[in-house]
């Protein structure tokens, strides 16, 4: 759409049924966050803590989708920040006595360091290549965090057991809605930068690289920079999602960060819809949910029944939760003048 | 000296495994274009199916055939029905339809045939081959039959006219319709033979390793390792990435002293690294060139 200077009409408007799409946006915006609102206060503790573990694998895959979707590299190692974040976390709490609070940033540091320091090597590998070096890396971190150099920090392969925060000044809730809240601050939080990330001229520079990234270096993007600093952002996002892991479940040991962790998270992007933000949240819920539900339909086949449902799911939406959303609004959608 | 020879016969014989499996994993990539992670499953399914025929009182070699037969068979019908209808989704969406395979495959196999471990018979024979305990016979057979199918491989793809039609579809799918080949046939054909060269590597190495549901897991690894430091673009160089792969793997665990047993794994991922770094496209591979 070309709207010249004469053009003295109203811009077009996308509409479905007479309202526009950015109201619908919104609306759906205020009720996610409303039904965000209203769950510690509704469900039993067990729930309100399996959603807060979504949501932390949400923000999780947010950090695969940044390098993923956005930037266009393929990485199955992401199990590898996770377990980094969980265990900087858990060495803060534990060895040093340190508020649970203050181990997020931390752990946003040390993950971004180490994302970005991965990522300088990994710029010369692309596609499958990539994606090997990345599910080494995935396979090797158990290994180290068990590795006798290391042992006296992380516990071998016994873990580290921490402490369930309370809520702090009083607050009326017990330690399960606490984390829950706690968790849909952080995550708000996370949502938003990660919105304001990709709409930003750096995003440009991001999408840029992932479609073409020759044109890119031409337009003047050091694809190289951008490239590792996409894999730094990404390990942050996740490393905080790892930490907030560990302080929700008080635990970390070895072997919750194998290769299954990388494949759930890579799972969770393609079903929420690579590429996009609000999708992930849906990956999040879908990882998290979905095991439980094929363990419920028949225990012995369960992973059969988990991968007919991921087949299905593949099927429907090959692109997504995001694309199907995509297509059916498409579908609904009318071009028109708010103005007449 | 004498131990490192040592360690270089037992790391040919572990690398036999790795070759088999990377063998498979670089017949896979030559018709579809990505990683299959459901390879190794598919092998494991095709071994317990040898497995069932043996137990039905079938000889070995017929047993052996047979599986080939019924995996070429079950690989073409993966193909057709799981894979064919997502063929236009993207990429990202296939690796997750190989792990929703590799997933129904586990539970299905440990389902039907539990979770035990089963020994499984060698044709070769269990008696050693060199020296006392560094190679045994079987793994010498290991490494023939890989070898031997390396050759009909390369007979196959360079001098028949369905090899060639195979290489063309996957190397150029618009040009060789209009050429008259069937490209979708021709994928179904390589799932077909990737899945029988997998059951022939699954029968090797299931006398070493004890047949039970995980079996493949690691060594799948180990195989897309040997693939990808061979060039996954060649053959050749798969079986002998697999072979170096277990060649490092041993050299590793026994010199480097913080290495040891449990940090093997690793130590020969991050050389794997280390060797992609220096030439992206793997020892043997050619070089992905495109057009802007």
């Amino acid at each position: 759409m070309l709207l010249r200077p004469t053009d003295t009409r109203e811009p077009l408007v996308a509409t479905i049924a007479g309202i526009p799409m950015t109201t619908w946006r919104l609306t759906a915006l205020g009720i996610g966050l409303v039904v965000l609102a209203v769950i510690p206060f509704v469900m039993k503790n067990f729930y309100i803590f399996q959603i807060t573990l979504a949501i932390i694998y949400a923000i999780a895959i947010l950090g695969l989708n940044l390098l993923t979707g956005f930037n266009g590299q393929f990485s199955l190692g992401h199990s590898a920040f996770y377990a980094v974040g969980a265990y900087t976390a858990a060495i803060m709490m534990d060895r040093c006595d340190i508020g649970y609070v203050w181990t997020l940033p931390a752990a946003a540091i040390v993950c971004f360091v180490f994302g970005f320091l991965f990522g300088l090597p990994a710029l010369r590998l692309e596609g499958v290549y990539l994606a090997l070096a990345t599910f080494a890396l995935a396979i090797a971190i158990p290994q180290m965090l068990k590795s006798s150099l290391v042992e006296h920090w992380t516990g071998g392969v016994q873990g580290i057991t921490i402490i369930k925060p309370d809520a702090p000044f009083g607050l009326p809730l017990n330690s399960d809605q606490w984390l829950y809240a706690f968790t849909v601050i952080v995550a708000v939080a996370m949502y938003v930068c990660a919105g304001n990330l990709v709409r930003s001229r750096t995003g440009r520079a991001l999408i840029a690289i992932r479609d073409h990234p020759i044109a890119a270096s031409a337009m003047g993007i050091d694809v190289a920079l951008y490239k590792s600093l996409t894999f730094g952002v990404s390990a942050l996002y996740t490393g905080v999602a790892g930490a907030l892991g560990a302080i929700a479940i008080s635990f970390v040991a070895p072997d919750s960060f194998t290769f299954t962790l990388a494949v759930a998270l890579f799972v969770g992007l393609v079903v929420g819809g690579v590429g996009s933000i609000p999708g992930t949240l849906v990956g999040g819920f879908f990882v998290l949910f979905v095991p439980n539900i094929a363990e419920s339909v028949s225990k012995g086949l369960a992973g059969a029944v988990y991968g007919v449902i991921l087949l299905l799911v593949i099927y429907l939406m090959p692109t997504g939760a995001a694309g199907l959303v995509r297509l059916i609004s498409s579908r609904l959608v009318q071009q028109g003048r708010t103005g007449g | 000296m004498e131990l490192f020879a040592h360690q270089i016969l037992a790391g040919l014989a572990t690398g036999g495994i790795y070759a088999c499996m990377a063998l498979a994993v670089v017949m896979i990539y030559q018709a579809i274009d990505h990683l299959n992670f459901a390879q190794g499953e598919m092998a494991m399914f095709s071994t317990f199916i040898a497995w069932q025929l043996i137990q039905w009182g079938f000889p070995y070699w017929v047993a052996f055939g047979a599986t080939i037969v019924i995996s070429f068979a079950a690989g073409v019908v993966i193909e057709r029905v799981v894979l064919r209808p997502v063929h236009d989704a993207p990429v990202l969406s296939h690796v997750v339809a190989f792990i929703a395979l590799l997933a129904i495959l586990n539970s299905a196999a440990g389902f039907i045939w539990d979770y035990t471990i089963k020994s499984f018979p060698s044709p070769f024979g269990g008696g050693a081959f060199l020296g006392q305990g560094l190679m045994s016979k079987h793994d010498a057979g290991m490494i023939g039959m890989t070898l031997a199918m390396l050759v009909l491989l390369y007979l196959f793809f360079r001098h028949t006219r369905i090899g060639l039609a195979m290489r063309a579809a996957a190397a150029n799918p618009e040009s060789a319709r209009l050429a008259g080949i069937r490209v979708g046939w021709m994928t179904a054909l390589g799932w077909g033979m990737a899945a029988a060269i997998g059951s022939v590597a699954g029968m090797l190495i299931a006398p070493v390793v004890f047949l039970e549901p995980n079996m493949m897991l690691s060594i799948l690894l180990y195989g897309f390792a040997g693939a990808v430091v061979g060039g996954l673009t060649s053959p050749g160089g798969a079986v002998v990435g697999g072979f170096s792969v277990g060649i490092i793997e041993n050299l590793a665990g026994t010199y480097i002293p913080v290495v040891g047993r449990e940090m093997k794994l690793s130590i020969a991922l991050c050389i794997i690294i280390a060797v992609l770094c220096v030439k992206p496209s793997g020892l043997f591979g050619r070089p992905v060139v495109t057009r802007v």
